[in-house]
């Protein structure tokens, strides 16, 4: 009666919550979960991409590649040409990373590297915030506020104040929806990626670069420039794709401020179109089959050019580590 | 902090627990009530501009009558397709079906019932202008195709005497997505004005000549509202209910009239005096003749199969119909859609009536 020492029940309690050594059996059963959540979203972006694809052939087939080339979208007509929603697409959100990016580094920066400590978490909060903002919500503040701003201020300060209107660029009449809104909002909405992306990639930096290049005798904006950014490039350039991605698939608050032109203009302040915003306007009343799998073909050539984006992303960032490797 | 974290946890989880307990004690009282209340009765799906009348028609006629009609509004393209595949047992459109689209639906013929009237107004925001601004559908379109540029042009100036219209441009405002309110603008526009017709022509989403896009009502009302100088159409009811300017139309007796629930079912009325008996109601009732009707107006349309697979359901279905054709009606004017002229209304329900529900096809 004595084998058993006298705190086996409690061992037998402690072996019991850890659930250790149960059997091999859970082992196979984890495995097993985990390779089919990693399995599915790879299918399922293969199965979007082969229904997209599918509903788009019979443009593709009776089009051909006039949907890319040509620029007059006439439903009635049986025209379909999407290069208007492209060009819209590309500018918009180009001229989102160029107001985007230098702000969020910026902020990202002064997070990082300047920021009390007490500012920090507010400060990136408040940016990471941005993210979670409803892009209706910033469609309705960009009809209210900002097109009026753009409208009455800014559009005719750079034309006129600043003679841009002299270059191709800020030319014509300002109407309030125009790329330029468009650009301005998606930056908005880009922002929080790439300074939140880039803040995490600048922490990480390690603290014997930054004394590195201090113990060199370098100002604390030399150790940033020369020792903390060229270390963080790589993620930094992750975060900017990341922004650009979002950029080129965004929908509602585009369409309600770019004002749903389907032209070519080098004029910033002219309206325009892009390819999500075309979808959106036209796919609930569409009923002619062409009209349809137009459509769709303009859905297939965003997903090819994000991918065409993405593939591009990671070809940036492994470029950047190799030369440093280097 | 990471105390306070783990009191947070903990809290979390003993809540979750709770609300577990909860579900469980009340998920069999939930699941008898769906049983005992009964399903779903009638689907439907399509235009989204009736959908204010549609939804309150639906929600008076289960209180009447206990039987519930699910309607999905996600426009009229939509519920045609719907409908033409069968996944619906009614659809719901602005525009009528074309011969190509019938021809194409999987379950034979389709009936065209109409059910309220609406109109499309023109607003503006021209800066000192009080009276309403009178318009004939030639200055309309020479406007929208951009051949109007200023609000000063003499084609303008010359329809308001007496109005100093200002020397500034003209900015047109028009819908980017998809509409029913497109298609009796621009099919008014191509039935009253030739050059329309030839230039830009009739559809649910048509190749502006000019201006700018805006997306709904709201967007198209919001624009005009905020930038001096514009142009824009919008519905009856959106630009009643939150009181936009709105210009007076020439019609067809050469009257300037307001658009108005009156003016919309006059419109209706002097186009059913000549109608044929055999009618299919697939009519477009732009720039009537009469004095008092208002020339941009339409007939909302639901959708339904001449020859009902499910008798069950075809004979709720009629039941519908003939009860939104006679109490329906009546709180039409109160949603600011147009009622159906009252004789209309009769002919409409005797084509009701001819609904097949033997189950053949």
């Amino acid at each position: 009666m004595t084998s058993l020492p006298v705190n086996w029940l409690e061992k037998e309690k402690d072996r019991r919550r850890l659930n250790v050594g149960a059997s091999a059996f859970s082992d196979k059963v984890y495995e097993a979960l985990t390779a089919a959540c990693a399995l599915v979203v790879p299918g399922l972006v293969i199965a979007i991409a082969v229904a997209v694809f599918a509903a788009a052939w019979p443009a593709f087939a009776k089009l051909g590649l006039s949907i890319v080339t040509t620029s007059d979208w006439d439903v009635a007509g049986g025209h379909f040409g999407a290069a208007p929603a492209i060009f819209g697409t590309l500018v918009s959100s180009t001229v989102a990373l160029i107001i985007a990016t230098p702000l969020a580094i910026g902020v990202a920066i002064f997070l990082s590297e300047f920021s009390p400590s007490w500012l920090r978490q507010p400060v990136g909060f408040l940016v990471d915030l941005l993210a979670a903002i409803p892009s209706v919500v910033y469609g309705l503040w960009g009809i209210f506020v900002l097109i009026p701003l753009l409208r009455e201020h800014v559009m005719p300060f750079l034309r006129d104040t600043l003679h841009l209107g002299a270059t191709p660029f800020f030319r014509g009449p300002a109407y309030g929806p125009s790329m330029l809104a468009a650009g301005v909002i998606l930056a908005i909405m880009a922002l929080p990626y790439i300074s939140s992306v880039s803040r995490e990639v600048l922490m990480a930096v390690p603290r014997s670069q930054r004394e590195a290049a201090l113990a060199l005798g370098a100002t604390r904006w030399e150790m940033i420039r020369d020792a903390v950014i060229p270390y963080a490039r790589s993620g930094i350039i992750g975060g900017i794709m990341l922004g650009l991605g979002r950029a080129l698939g965004e929908t509602m608050a585009v369409t309600m401020v770019i004002g749903n032109r389907p032209e070519i203009s080098a004029s910033l302040l002219a309206p325009g179109y892009t390819m999500a915003s075309l979808i959106a306007n036209e796919f609930s009343e569409a009923t002619n089959d062409l009209h349809l799998s137009a459509l769709m073909a303009v859905g297939a050539i965003l997903f090819i050019i994000t991918l065409i984006v993405n593939a591009v992303a990671r070809w940036l960032v492994w470029s950047v580590s190799r030369r440093r490797a280097q | 902090m990471r105390a306070l974290k783990l009191a947070a946890l903990m809290l979390l989880a003993v809540a979750c627990a709770k609300e577990g307990a909860n579900n469980s004690s009340s998920s069999s009282t939930a699941s008898s009530t769906v049983a005992s209340g009964g399903s779903v009765d009638l689907t439907g799906a399509g235009a989204t501009f009736p959908y204010p009348i549609y939804s309150k028609w639906f929600s008076d006629y289960a209180t009447a009558t206990g039987v519930k009609i699910n309607y999905q509004s996600i426009g009229s393209g939509g519920g045609i397709r719907q409908l033409s595949e069968e996944t619906v047992d009614f659809g719901a459109s602005d525009g009528p079906m074309s011969d190509e689209e019938l021809a194409k639906a999987k379950g034979g013929p389709i009936l065209h019932i109409p059910t309220v009237l609406g109109a499309d107004v023109i607003t503006y925001n021209v800066p000192g202008i009080t009276a309403p601004l009178k318009l004939t559908s030639s200055a309309i379109a020479d406007v929208f195709m951009g051949r109007i540029k200023k609000w000063n042009d003499t084609r303008l100036a010359s329809l308001n005497p007496g109005v100093s219209l200002p020397n500034q441009d003209i900015l047109v405002v028009h819908r980017s997505d998809g509409s029913g309110t497109t298609y009796i603008f621009t099919d008014y526009l191509t039935t009253a004005v030739p050059a329309w017709k030839t230039s830009v022509g009739k559809g649910k989403e048509v190749k502006w000549p000019v201006g700018l896009g805006a997306k709904g009502n709201e967007g198209v009302a919001g624009q005009v509202k905020q930038t001096p100088g514009s142009v824009g159409y919008v519905e009856l009811a959106y630009a009643k209910q939150n009181n936009l300017p709105v210009a007076a139309v020439r019609n067809k007796a050469g009257q300037f009239v307001q658009a108005s629930i009156e003016a919309v079912t006059a419109a209706a009325a002097e186009t059913a005096k000549a109608l044929p008996a055999n009618t299919d109601y697939r009519i477009s009732i732009v720039d009537a003749p009469g004095a008092g009707s208002y020339p941009i107006s339409s007939f909302t349309w639901i959708l339904v199969y001449q020859h009902q697979t499910d008798a069950v359901k075809g004979k709720k279905l009629v039941d519908f119909l003939n009860w939104a054709l006679t109490d329906g009606e009546k709180s039409a004017i109160t949603l600011d859609y147009a009622p159906l002229p009252a004789e209309m209304a009769t002919t409409v329900k005797a084509k009701i009536n001819t609904i097949d529900l033997s189950g053949a096809k």
